[in-house]
């Protein structure tokens, strides 16, 4: 099974496995990792599942849409070059392990 | 000593989960009237139904939230009765638990139709996680599909039926859809979004009964304009009601929901309401409002945490929506009302724009399809009070994004 490693400010890190076709976000909420709220559900309509994803798995990336590139700006956090909607971004056959920081704020 | 939470929904789960990370070290008992891990509703009405197959629910919280924090969590348990002199709740087997502060988020439920037939099978509608999936398990079959109300989750589920491949028909009593929500406006463009999609959506028609089959099963919709539909699924979104009963029993007052203050406190300040129950003075519109919403939810559950811990500030936030209708994103901020001004920027022809509502020269809402950066903005300027007048929103190459940007730097 993919993992996901979400590494907190403080340095902690969780890392869990998940199926296939398993987003960030759900990955994050589903197993009670700090910092990602995903209040939305994962319609990338709150910008609250923000991670900054380490530039080794950039490639293996979906291609950022309008609407998430868009929502990305208003992030609590800053917006870096490394910024996603963790609700946009699954894991699977391209991308079996991954590893993200959580940023410190998300509302 | 503690809290007791009556609903486990978004509201009701917020509260808890900021009284613990605000410090609160009393007990937190939450009431979840459903069985299971309390889960995020608004996936329901979208990519669940979706046709590439349906996730798995999504949780609120794991359940390792309730046992790290020391939340007692009991599910498919419902309050029956509040006993405000004792200060007690009693419970569905009985047991009476006392609590130093209550907070009721017991939301709301679906309107159900009285028309003739309205109980037939193949008859449904859209709350919880067993609707979805019954919804999920029907559309796989359905060729013909009504839906009675075109509102937020009527037309959701519309464009879902499309997807699914299904002939879909809307019928709706009022003359434009989502009509309490929106402006004539964008109401208009979502109407002829979604018959440009194939959906027909009939205006000022309503439903007026139900034909069985031989079967027991739905067969037909006749409409208040004596037309007769075909019907294999038929969908009912008709709006909710709150669920206000038990605050009522226990003298609490209420009009469309449970009436409660600034704070949300109710007219007992041992009691608080939040989320979709909860009629509140709205300070963005100057009236009372009872609001069905997720970001609703969350910011009364936050808010309600904060004043258990002593808090004494009003609640502020700006109300926000979304609904998404197949590739339609519309995403809402503030509150518009039929006849504020609305000046349009953006490109409603390539389905990307914004619908600014002006009032008495201010700006009081904007309504946004598919263009997050609008809707963005929009909630800035308008918690912030900061708004573009009419005249500057009609400038040639008028930016929302832009103007907001200019605005927090140098706010007048």
């Amino acid at each position: 099974m993919p993992t996901i490693t979400f590494v907190q400010p403080t340095g902690k890190s969780d890392t869990v496995s998940v199926e296939e076709k398993t987003s960030l976000m759900r990955a994050a909420v589903a197993n009670g990792v700090e910092g990602i709220v995903g209040e939305c559900g994962g319609q990338a309509m709150c910008a609250t599942c923000h991670v900054y994803v380490r530039p080794e798995f950039e490639d293996a990336l979906p291609e950022l849409s309008e609407d998430e590139d868009e929502m990305l700006d208003c992030t609590t956090a800053e917006r870096t070059s490394q910024s996603r909607l963790g609700c946009q971004v699954s894991v699977g056959v391209h991308l079996d392990a991954i590893i993200v920081d959580v940023p410190t704020d998300q509302v | 000593m503690g809290v007791i939470i009556i609903g486990g929904g978004q509201a009701g789960i917020q509260a808890a989960d900021s009284l613990r990370s605000g410090g609160y070290t009393g007990s937190i008992t939450i009431l979840a009237e459903e069985e299971g891990l309390p889960y995020q509703r608004p996936p329901l009405s979208k990519d669940y139904l979706a046709p590439a197959g349906r996730p798995a629910a999504l949780p609120l919280r794991p359940a390792t939230f309730y046992t790290d924090n020391d939340i007692d969590l009991r599910t498919g348990v419902s309050a029956r009765d509040i006993d405000r002199d004792n200060k007690t709740v009693t419970i569905s087997d009985g047991t009476a638990i006392p609590y130093d502060h209550l907070v009721l988020a017991t939301g709301s439920r679906n309107r159900k139709l009285t028309c003739p037939g309205a109980e037939t099978t193949g008859i449904h509608s859209l709350k919880t996680l067993q609707d979805a999936e019954e919804l999920h398990a029907a559309l796989a079959q359905a060729r013909d599909v009504i839906v009675i109300g075109a509102g937020f989750i009527g037309l959701e589920f519309a464009a879902a039926a499309r997807a699914h491949g299904c002939s879909v028909t809307v019928l709706e009593f009022a003359p434009r859809p989502m009509a309490r929500a929106l402006t004539p406006v964008m109401s208009e463009w979502f109407t002829d979004a979604h018959r440009r999609n194939g959906i027909e959506l009939r205006l000022d028609e309503g439903i007026s009964h139900f034909d069985a089959g031989p079967d027991g099963r739905v067969c037909a919709a006749h409409s208040t304009t004596n037309r007769r539909y075909p019907a294999d699924l038929i969908v009912v979104g008709v709006g909710v009601m709150p669920n206000d009963e038990i605050a009522a029993r226990a003298g609490l007052e209420t009009n469309n929901g449970i009436v409660v203050d600034q704070s949300l406190r109710t007219s007992d300040p041992r009691i608080l309401a939040i989320g979709d129950c909860a009629n509140y003075p709205n300070p963005h519109t100057r009236t009372r409002t009872r609001l069905e919403s997720v970001q609703n939810a969350a910011a009364h559950g936050r808010h309600a945490a904060q004043v258990v811990l002593g808090a004494t500030d009003h609640y502020e936030e700006t109300p926000w929506f979304w609904s998404t209708q197949g590739t339609l994103r519309l995403q809402m901020a503030g509150m518009s009302r039929a006849d504020d001004s609305a000046t349009l920027i953006g490109d409603p022809a390539a389905a990307k724009f914004s619908v600014l509502c002006h009032r008495e020269g201010q700006l009081v809402a904007v309504e946004s399809v598919n263009a997050a950066a609008d809707h963005m903005a929009a909630r800035k300027l308008l918690s912030a009070g900061l708004g573009p007048s009419p005249e500057e929103a009609q400038a040639p190459g008028f930016s929302l994004k832009a103007h907001t940007q200019q605005a927090l730097l140098n706010p007048a």
